[in-house]
């Protein structure tokens, strides 16, 4: 039970930091904490990809985008004219239809977000199988170049779709009702709740790749960083392993974006964008990339500062400059031992070469 | 040779026919056949650039052969993957250590276990009762192994902060890990004083009186001579001699391109 205490640790933190902003009033920032939290499950399924698998993916945010767009797109549409056919008598029957007044007292059947969960899980787990499978057989750079086209692929499609609402993205999302009277949605009155449900989401998937990297499987892909050779000797089936964790990276991301979706009402194609996949990596790499507690408080942190308009206009600035000095300075993570030491002896290198470059132009 | 293939009672763990080798223009191994007969301790030998590794490695399944056959308890595995191998039951060791730096002793001695589990990703995210049940039978059915190696007391240590004799026991430590009916070494000598490599002598005589089979490629001659039952020269990727020490030892082909070479 030992592995499980700091999920308990930073179980209480969530719980400290809902009870500050109450006695601060600052209830407000819950909103944006809310929306960190999600951000961080796409990151936590980002750092097994990239941490444990040792495979790094620039499409991340094209699974968020996939999974928010899904259910934006399937939970706004007027059901009505479907009535009668057997499709919808076996969703009625299954209580998957939700009819709803309009403003003007006419009534709409929308269809139920656990549904659209399903498909947008599905289609996101199909499309990471369907990438994966070829694009894994790649290494390092190429791995990075093809999920990256797979980003902008999504991000070009949202956007030029009548359908998925161009560059305004879908709007109206319903909230998604997890039991009565609780839904994930953007109401004032639920803010609290919604804070919860968002953290303890993050948690409980905390503690499945918790279990997952202590296990049997956990570790062949703790091998695989760097030792795919010997693993593959030893029988793991490497290249499946790889498309697994990939699918599993890319649900948990779709996951993200069908709940920030539901908790925004909307989705706009910015969230497919390449800066939102690299911005993904940039917290991974903070955070140690091996590390899922290292991506936890770093995404949380980096996303809080981000949404609550700290680095203004420079925004994806700021996530790249943190790529850059990361990879420059701290190619192990802030977050692991020996971080200080490193960081000397990178910073005497490049100044060691700097010096060397200057004396042979000023000599050469 | 045509006697004992015809004897029903002759059943090799592995057989290696008509093996060939290009790359590019370069021929590493030549039409290599032979057989490992079980619970046997055989070697490849030969100088440098021979194609023992390259022979190895098809053995393996690193990369397929360019021509030729490999059966492995009876079945044709040619062109199979390393992994699938491992799943057979054949187990590896590599020249230059392939150990898994950050895992720890342990970890990387566990992941030898990897074929004789079956746990997945489900079993392991939800922390099964099967998937607990089988990770602590792992550590128990692993630890002797530690023990036997002398590596008891650095389970829990970095792999990486080990000396290379240690790492070299590791390895050794992984491959029986997956209790392998055959065990590959690579140069398991190599980068040993003269202490390991007794050691380890001695240790590949009782992983033999445990019913498995080894076969090792090796440089070093004594080690060679005093527990192989069988060995296999090559030379320029071409089988030149095979046969019990004694008969390789006296040579008259042997001496010339090998031990001659060494001696001068």
């Amino acid at each position: 039970m030992k592995r499980y205490r700091p999920v308990a640790a930073v179980a209480a933190a969530v719980v400290l930091i809902q009870l500050a902003t109450l006695i601060l009033g600052k209830g407000f920032y819950l909103t944006q904490l809310t929306m960190s939290a999600y951000y961080v499950l796409a990151a936590l399924g980002l750092c097994l990809v990239m941490g444990y698998a040792g495979q790094i993916s620039l499409g991340q945010a094209g699974f968020f985008a996939l999974g928010g767009y899904t259910t934006a797109f399937l939970t706004t549409r007027d059901l009505t004219d479907l009535g009668g056919t057997a499709f919808f008598t076996v969703l009625q029957g299954l209580g998957l239809v939700i009819p709803k007044e309009t403003l003007y007292g006419g009534t709409v059947i929308h269809l139920s977000p656990w549904v659209s969960l399903a498909v947008a899980l599905i289609l996101a787990a199909a499309a990471a199988y369907l990438l994966g499978v070829p694009v894994l057989r790649l290494r390092g750079h190429y791995l990075a170049m093809a999920t990256m086209g797979f980003g902008l692929i999504v991000y070009r499609i949202v956007l030029g779709t009548r359908l998925f609402g161009e560059a305004d993205g879908l709007v109206n999302v319903p909230g998604f009702a997890l039991v009565p009277g609780l839904e994930v949605s953007g109401e004032m009155s639920s803010r609290i709740a919604n804070y919860y449900i968002a953290w303890l989401v993050v948690l409980l998937v905390l503690v499945l790749l918790i279990n997952l990297i202590n296990s049997r499987v956990g570790r062949a892909l703790r091998s695989l960083h760097g030792g795919e050779e010997a693993a593959s000797a030893m029988g793991v089936d490497t290249a499946r392993y790889k498309v697994k964790v990939f699918v599993i990276g890319a649900v948990l991301s779709a996951l993200a974006g069908f709940l920030m979706t539901h908790y925004n009402g909307g989705i706009g194609p910015s969230e497919a964008g390449v800066a939102k996949s690299v911005r993904y990596v940039a917290i991974v790499a903070v955070g140690g990339m091996a590390n899922l507690w290292g991506t936890l408080m770093v995404g949380s942190v980096l996303n809080f500062l981000s949404l609550r308009g700290v680095f203004g206009h420079y925004d994806e600035a700021v996530f790249g400059l943190v790529l850059v000095v990361m990879m420059t300075f701290f190619p192990g993570g802030i977050l692991g031992a020996g971080t200080l030491r490193t960081f000397k002896v990178r910073l005497v290198e490049i100044l060691n070469r700097v010096r060397r470059n200057r004396k042979e132009v000023i000599h050469g | 040779m045509a006697d004992l293939l015809s004897n029903p009672g002759f059943n090799p763990i592995l057989r290696v026919e008509g093996l060939h080798k290009s790359f590019g223009g370069l021929h590493a191994v030549k039409d290599v056949s032979f057989n490992v007969n079980r619970g046997s301790i055989k070697a490849v030998i030969g100088p440098n650039g021979a194609g023992k590794t390259t022979l190895f490695n098809m053995m393996a399944g690193t990369f397929p052969p360019s021509a030729g056959r490999v059966c492995f308890n009876g079945e044709t595995v040619t062109g199979e993957k390393p992994f699938q191998m491992a799943r057979r039951g054949l187990l590896r060791t590599f020249q230059n250590l392939k150990l898994c730096t950050g895992l720890s002793v342990l970890d990387n001695i566990l992941l030898g276990h990897h074929t004789r589990g079956s746990a997945g990703f489900l079993g392991g995210m939800g922390a099964s009762r099967k998937s607990r049940r089988e990770e602590r039978r792992a550590v128990e059915e692993v630890m002797p192994l530690l023990e036997w190696l002398d590596l008891t007391g650095l389970a829990r240590t970095e792999v990486g902060n080990l000396s290379f004799g240690q790492q070299r026991s590791v390895e050794l430590a992984r491959a029986l890990a997956g209790d392998p009916a055959l065990l590959l070494l690579d140069e398991p000598a190599a980068g040993l004083n003269m202490h390991e490599t007794e050691d380890l002598a001695r240790r590949i005589q009782e992983v033999r009186d445990q019913g498995r089979t080894v076969l090792l490629v090796e440089h070093d001659m004594s080690l060679v001579m005093d527990i192989c039952d069988e060995i296999a020269v090559l030379n320029f990727g071409e089988k030149i001699a095979e046969g019990i020490p004694r008969d390789i030892q006296g040579n008259e082909a042997v001496i010339r391109v090998y031990l001659g070479g060494e001696d001068a």
